[in-house]
């Protein structure tokens, strides 16, 4: 069994409620943390190796270090909860259903940055939570945990839960600060990054729900401790989301290192493909992040074994290797459509996309029509290079970081499943057949 | 603070701290990057069309590791030592190119009757970036049309979504009414209410556009503006500062506009009363011929030729050309 750090108590009655959660060691790292200077908690951050797991897998303790601190400036902790990425529910889950991990979390966080009032910026669609958070906040006051003069340490803070308005760009950094402002969710032109600009203009530290729920257990054990958990510069556990062909769709939380093949075949993760089936291929990190057919998810090209680690992941670059991404684990057996699922993840990047910048504006529009008329039986075989072009337009040449996550998964089911779009071209009527086959399979 | 010296294309010039690459490259005067959403006396512009990405080859004299990416020319402030590749470097042509075609593809493309054929940014960068041809086969995009009152004409489809027109309003007005709705391809300029735009200074939202998208709605099929004539012009305003251009075709003003420098960029913003409502040669002081010497379809001095010659003459000189 691997070790568990934020499910630990996932099956606790009413561990949701601020009284179960302290039974259970909650808010212990706030005393520890308020024993010890902010920087002394940040340099724990950083001995832990913890890095950002919204996708970017960014080293955290390196981020808080940015932190302009010559600024006279509030500063503010924002924690981005605005998941939206298909294929990924990690942060939903832990949210629902262990709230004051995340609380706690920011405690401790804003203690070490010195912010003195920090928010919690939740996708709009996920009233439920917003619900449980606000709750859980109100519990957290009334306990002395949040407001002035925490624990008698002279620390004061108050915690806000924002609801966004459902908009996936708002996920991105720049463009969740502009909405918490007010403003249209555009994401913004860095540098100047939010460490220095950021919320109103002041320095200000975004993290992902569940790095900040990490922190508590690095107070309380020490960032050796968590260090040495997992393989190399991937240190701690991960929430991984798993769904698509396995038996067992779910959230796990793994040990760093864990072999792909384990992870998609073991009975203590997701069990295996449904009815016997071929694993054809997988997303390992989020919809955005290149796909892989089935030999290069489970070895490497130089034929070592996959590991669910950052750096196992990216081995071999775009050509043969894929992120780790947010962990949204995605796995498609051998009856899957490769052109089908891109074209539905290029439909949401279309409808995505802010509309700011011209590359990301008109590009993933198009890429969605071509995608389209291939997988409905009007595609020419030029239009595949037509895609990798778009592609290539538009990676690199963005504002933020969504024209890259839309290019992406274009350019890698190209690169590895090109056959099946030609299969496409080549034999329109097959696909019609597919999509009767499909509709009947709702019939019945 | 001591200048910055860069290097772009080959050819350096000293800056002073705080220069943008695209400033730095506009001093230089020759092949500076172009750039549809960037407008100088407009705060907050820029960084959103990408046309003006360059390639950053040496980001300075202390740390001369290149950028990984483009970078967007306008926003990027130069460091010392900085060497940076504009028109030399096939990486940034080929972007630029992209980003035309993305400009294009849902383009209307209806220069034949668009006021602002002649004088059109998006005009002047395909002609030089552009493709001859498109691989867009879809169906281009249409949006509902929006009434902005009496004077301005929007015509959404050609919008290329700069922002100039929005950051005019908030800027220069008491009270923006129009902004951005929607997102994605189908975002666009919008009242939301449909109100009019309606103060003294909203008639600069049509100078501002780089295309076509907000035309003068009084100027509206009178005349290609190759055939009218642009004087400098001045009147006593109690609101601007009375200093305009007056587009004249037989004696008569048929559109007011404001001065703009050699980069397209407005000198001083005029008031609605002198753009819309004095389009009588006696209203002005009309002075020399307005030279414009931008890379415009309908460059520099032709306007004179125009003025003195029989029309043959026009004929022969842009052969000569």
């Amino acid at each position: 069994m691997s070790k568990k750090i934020l499910l630990q108590h996932i099956n606790v009655p009413g561990i949701h409620t601020l009284e179960t959660y302290v039974a259970h060691g909650g808010y212990q790292s706030l005393k520890k943390a308020f024993s010890m200077s902010p920087d002394e908690v940040t340099e724990e951050v950083k001995k832990s190796g913890l890095r950002g797991r919204g996708g970017a897998g960014f080293p955290t303790g390196m981020k808080w270090s940015f932190l302009d601190k010559k600024s006279e400036k509030p500063r503010y902790l924002v924690c981005n909860a605005d998941e939206s990425e298909p294929g990924t529910f990690k942060d939903r889950y832990l949210m629902q259903h262990i709230p004051h991990a995340l609380i706690e979390g920011m405690i401790t966080s804003s203690y070490a940055l010195g912010a003195r009032t920090s928010y919690i910026y939740v996708r709009g669609e996920m009233m439920n939570v917003i619900q449980i958070l606000e709750k859980a906040i109100q519990e957290s006051y009334k306990a002395g945990y949040l407001g002035n003069n925490i624990l008698g340490s002279n620390y004061s803070l108050d915690l806000y839960v924002h609801p966004g308005g459902g908009a996936y760009i708002c996920g991105e950094e720049t463009a969740l600060l502009e909405s918490l402002e007010g403003k249209r969710g555009n994401p913004r032109n860095k540098p100047p990054f939010p460490a220095v600009w950021g919320l109103y203009g002041c320095p200000t530290v975004v993290n992902n729900v569940e790095t900040i729920a990490d922190v508590p257990w690095i107070v309380n054990n020490g960032g050796e401790a968590y260090a040495a958990i997992g393989v190399g510069k991937s240190t701690g556990t991960k929430l991984i989301s798993a769904c698509g062909n396995i038996n067992k769709p779910g959230v796990y939380e793994i040990e760093l290192g864990v072999t792909v093949e384990d992870f998609i075949y073991s009975d203590q993760y997701c069990g295996g493909i449904p009815n016997g089936k071929k694993l054809k291929a997988v997303v390992a990190g989020g919809s955005s992040v290149p796909i892989l057919p089935a030999e290069l998810i489970l070895r490497t090209i130089n034929g070592e074994p996959r590991l669910m680690t950052y750096e196992s992941l990216s081995d071999g670059g775009f050509v043969s290797g894929t992120m780790l991404g947010s962990g949204g684990f995605i796995v498609y057996d051998e009856d899957q459509c490769i052109v089908r699922n891109l074209w539905n993840f290029t439909r949401f990047y279309h409808h995505e996309s802010c509309g700011q910048c011209s590359p990301c504006r008109e590009g993933t529009g198009w890429m969605e029509k071509v995608l389209h008329r291939i997988e409905y039986g009007h595609g020419k075989m030029s239009d595949i290079d037509l895609l990798v072009d778009i592609a290539k337009k538009i990676e690199g040449k963005t504002i933020c970081p969504l024209g890259e996550a839309a290019a992406w998964p274009v350019a890698s089911a190209i690169r590895h499943f090109r056959h099946e779009f030609e299969e496409h071209v080549r034999n329109p009527e097959s696909c019609c057949k597919r999509h009767l086959h499909r509709s009947m399979e709702l019939v019945h | 603070m001591n200048n910055l010296k860069v290097t772009i294309d080959g050819k350096s010039i000293e800056v002073p701290p705080g220069t943008t690459i695209l400033q730095a490259a506009r001093m230089i005067g020759e092949n500076y990057p172009p750039a549809m959403c960037y407008y100088t006396p407009l705060k907050e512009t820029g960084g959103k069309c990408r046309v003006c990405l360059v390639k950053v080859t040496q980001g300075s004299e202390a740390n001369p590791r290149p950028m990984p990416k483009l970078v967007a020319s306008c926003l990027t402030r130069v460091e010392h030592g900085m060497v940076i590749e504009n028109e030399t470097s096939p990486e940034v042509l080929e972007a630029r190119k992209g980003v035309v075609e993305f400009l294009l593809i849902n383009h209307p493309l209806d220069c034949p009757v668009c006021d602002q054929a002649g004088e059109c940014d998006l005009q002047n960068l395909s002609y030089k970036h552009g493709t001859e041809s498109t691989r867009y086969e879809e169906g281009r995009r249409e949006f509902d049309k929006i009434d902005l009152g009496e004077n301005i004409q929007l015509h959404m489809t050609r919008c290329i979504l700069c922002y100039r027109c929005v950051y005019t309003a908030d800027q220069l007005t008491n009270k923006r009414v129009h902004g951005v709705i929607n997102r994605g391809d189908v975002s666009e300029i919008s009242t939301y209410i449909q109100n009019a735009i309606d103060n003294d200074f909203s008639g600069n939202i049509i100078d501002v556009c780089p295309v076509g998208a907000l035309t003068d709605k009084k100027y509206r099929f009178k005349q290609r503006v190759w055939f009218s004539k642009p004087f400098y012009a001045h009147r006593e305003c109690d609101k601007c500062k009375g200093e305009a251009v007056a587009w004249v075709k037989n004696n008569d003003v048929i559109r007011v506009t404001a001065r703009k420098n050699k980069f397209g960029e407005v000198l001083d913003f005029i008031c609605n009363n002198c753009r819309f409502e004095h389009k009588n040669m006696n209203d002005w002081t009309i002075g020399e011929p307005y030279e414009m010497d931008n890379d415009s379809v309908i460059t520099t001095n032709k306007y004179k030729v125009l003025d003195h010659s029989p029309a043959v003459n026009v004929d022969a000189k842009f052969v000569s050309e």
